[in-house]
């Protein structure tokens, strides 16, 4: 491998030499981590180039998100309340990366989440003057069961049919949002308004601001409880994938099917299995958001968390805990993006965050050595 | 509701899918998936517009659109094939960058002005054979027409001649197609370049020709998704590629045409009295795509046919294995 990749330079040499090796030896632990934040601060560098060229002033624009989403604790609240959807999409996203399962559609579960939920409220299922756990309960439950029928379609074509579930998932995003429209514009619209009506408070998940009596320092503080169901569902997800025999079985299918097939582990079963907890995942984090952000079903409930969730999977190297420093990152990002101009650079961050999160994996696998070249 | 019209608009906008098709299926029989045909497509489509709105020149429009989606392509590239990352993962990255560029360049677009639209050509006599010619040959674009010609020469190129078998070689076995003295390399960072520029084509047919204009992400519509799935209907080969295309070019046609009539088929025209069914004839085109994979796949599975033996796969020189 060493000098073959690099074609042979003839004539002027430089005084140095690159050599570029297969690492032998197991990498330091600091590493990877340090990787991700040189990747990121590269990303930013770049993004700062496409919004000089884009006619924005980059300085800015990185100095207006940071006080956006960083600037006080109230701002600070708001960013974990956008964290909370992103964290449990980006556990979703893990888990089926793990078994290289390429769930893409964590956007349409999201949806199918949000309606399913709804459906509680709207249809209704349970009276307006429920207890307010009953409303969660059946509320999450519900969300949880319409992801995983969303994410149930594609794992099973996956497994029965071996059909790209990259391209199935993707278009379900699409049959999704279409299918929430039907109920926003028609069935469940409120005065002709693109928007179905308010929720009834004992269905809205309690916010720190709910407490500001008791602790008035939480006034007006948006995170809501959907947090600590996120951070509890990263801890349940550690735990399946780095703990149990199920677990076990996901990450060796991921590294290598063959030999957990000869161990006789069934890969149909497992995909299907991961694929609608995956959902299930997805579409509790679009219960989440509706019932403690939103408090209503209307279109514009996602500013693409389901994409975000797999950018945000990768900078947490796959890791449920680094998902939890990593979604507040992308929190901020969307909260402060609803705000600068143009629309689309929080995207394109995110984009060219990806980018260079890829690239930057390619030093876990290879040295990179520079050294004098001798006089021949 | 006449069939002639649906048609004849159907294999316009199939042009669009069939221009990406080719694209990925040249891409992929070099052995690299390029997921990333949408962000490709979308910046296509943006720098077509902007530039054919800024120098009133059609044409200068669909070259920027080739040139800058093939460089973003180009990228794909680097990462996939000398730094060897997961090819499903960076086609995402390339379709989220793709997306997010084009947003942020395309920011004001939308009310930039209108454009003269590429203008139609009827051709002679080929025009007037009744409905057959009337479909393909009357008041179509030539960006239609140069489809037409484009698709056969793709599968002649591919299947033919000499580059073409080194292409599939390259997607088969690169390691003998090393031994044989082809750069495996150089070819398969040419093919993602051509996958990349015929994906900016397509870009530009939409937004010149096909619905003029820019509507952010709504420009494409997952087309560039619905065309990594026709690949695989298509299995690789662009004759069937073209037939997938101008089928769901038709079928989108038809979607947005069914809901005039008050009557159909002498009934009640549901979509037409309750305009909201509407968002179900707007899944059928994604619902339509995931049964063609299913039939695709079970079809693959069955003769064992189809996928390059490379695909996805990186070439590391020297390295033992295929």
């Amino acid at each position: 491998m060493s000098e073959a990749t690099l074609p042979k330079k003839k004539g002027f040499q430089l005084p140095i030499a690159v050599r570029i090796e297969p690492r032998i030896s197991e990498t330091p632990f600091w590493l990877s981590p340090l990787l991700s934040l040189v990747a990121v601060l590269i990303a930013l560098f770049i993004g700062g180039i496409l919004l000089s060229l884009a006619g924005a002033d980059p300085i800015l624009s990185y100095q207006h998100i940071f006080k956006a989403s960083f600037g006080d604790w109230y701002v600070f609240s708001d960013t974990l309340q956008k964290a909370t959807p992103i964290l449990l999409v980006t556990l979703a996203c893990i888990l089926a990366f793990r078994m290289r399962i390429w769930n893409i559609g964590a956007e349409g579960q999201f949806f199918l989440g949000a309606w399913g939920a709804s459906l509680i409220v709207l249809l209704p299922v349970l009276p307006e003057d429920s207890p307010s756990w009953l409303f969660y309960l059946v509320m999450a439950l519900s969300g949880m069961f319409f992801g995983a029928l969303w994410g149930f379609v594609p794992g099973f074509l996956k497994a029965k049919f071996q059909v790209n579930e990259i391209i199935t998932t993707l278009m379900m995003n699409y049959i999704a949002i279409s299918w929430n429209n039907y109920f926003i514009f028609s069935v469940w619209s409120e005065g002709g308004f693109q928007m179905t009506r308010m929720f009834p408070k004992n269905a809205w998940l309690p916010r720190l601001g709910d407490f500001a009596a008791q602790i008035p320092f939480f006034r007006g503080m948006t995170t809501h409880m959907g947090l600590l169901v996120g951070i509890v569902a990263a801890v349940v997800i550690w735990y399946i994938l780095f703990r149990s025999p199920w677990g076990y079985e996901i990450r060796l299918i991921g590294d290598n099917p063959k030999a957990a097939k000869y161990a006789g582990i069934s890969i149909t079963r497992n995909t299907v299995l991961v694929m609608m907890l995956s959902g299930a995942l997805a579409g509790l984090a679009g219960m989440s958001e509706i019932s403690g952000t939103v408090h209503r079903l209307q279109g514009a409930i996602s500013p693409g968390y389901g994409f975000t969730g797999v950018i945000v999977a990768w900078l947490a190297k796959l890791n449920p805990f680094a998902a939890i420093l990593a979604s507040i990152l992308f929190g901020a990002l969307i909260l402060a993006g609803r705000e600068i101009q143009p629309s689309g650079i929080p995207k394109m961050i995110q984009g060219v965050i990806l980018v260079c999160l890829i690239a930057s994996d390619f030093f876990m696998r290879y040295n990179i050595r520079i050294e004098r070249r001798k006089e021949a | 509701m006449d069939l002639v019209i649906i048609l004849q608009a159907g294999v316009a906008s199939g042009t669009v899918l069939l221009f990406a098709t080719i694209g990925e299926i040249f891409c992929e029989r070099a052995g690299v998936t390029n997921l990333g045909v949408e962000g490709m497509m979308l910046l296509g489509a943006m720098s077509a517009f902007s530039v054919t709105v800024a120098t009133g020149n059609a044409f200068a429009g669909i070259l920027v659109a080739m040139l800058a989606a093939g460089l973003l392509s180009q990228v794909h590239a680097v990462i996939t094939i000398h730094l060897q990352a997961d090819q499903v993962v960076s086609g995402l990255a390339l379709t989220f960058l793709g997306t997010g560029v084009s947003l942020v360049l395309g920011e004001g677009l939308s009310k930039a002005g209108t454009i003269a639209v590429l203008p139609p050509i009827t051709i002679p006599v080929l025009g007037w054979i009744p409905f057959i010619g009337e479909i393909f040959f009357k008041n179509q674009n030539i960006l239609v027409y140069f489809g037409y010609v484009f698709f056969p020469l793709c599968w002649y190129f591919i299947n033919r001649t000499r580059p073409g078998l080194h292409l599939r070689a390259v997607g088969e076995y690169p390691a003998a197609a090393d031994a044989l003295g082809i750069n495996v390399y150089r070819t398969r960072y040419l093919y993602v370049l051509v996958g990349g520029m015929l994906a900016g084509l397509a870009g530009a047919t939409i937004s010149l020709a096909i619905s003029p204009g820019w509507f952010s992400e709504l420009t494409t519509a997952g087309q560039g998704w619905i065309a990594v799935g026709l690949v695989i209907f298509a299995r690789w080969d662009p004759l069937q590629a073209a037939v997938g295309s101008y089928i769901f070019g038709a079928l989108r046609r038809l979607i947005l045409d069914i809901q005039g009539p008050a009557m159909l088929f002498g009934l009640v025209n549901p979509f037409f009295a309750n305009p909201y069914y509407g968002f179900f004839l707007q899944m059928i085109p994604y619902a339509f795509t995931v049964i063609v994979l299913v039939m695709g796949s079970r079809e693959a599975m069955r003769k064992r046919l189809g996928a390059p033996a490379a695909l996805g796969l990186p070439y590391i020189r020297g390295q033992r294995g295929a």
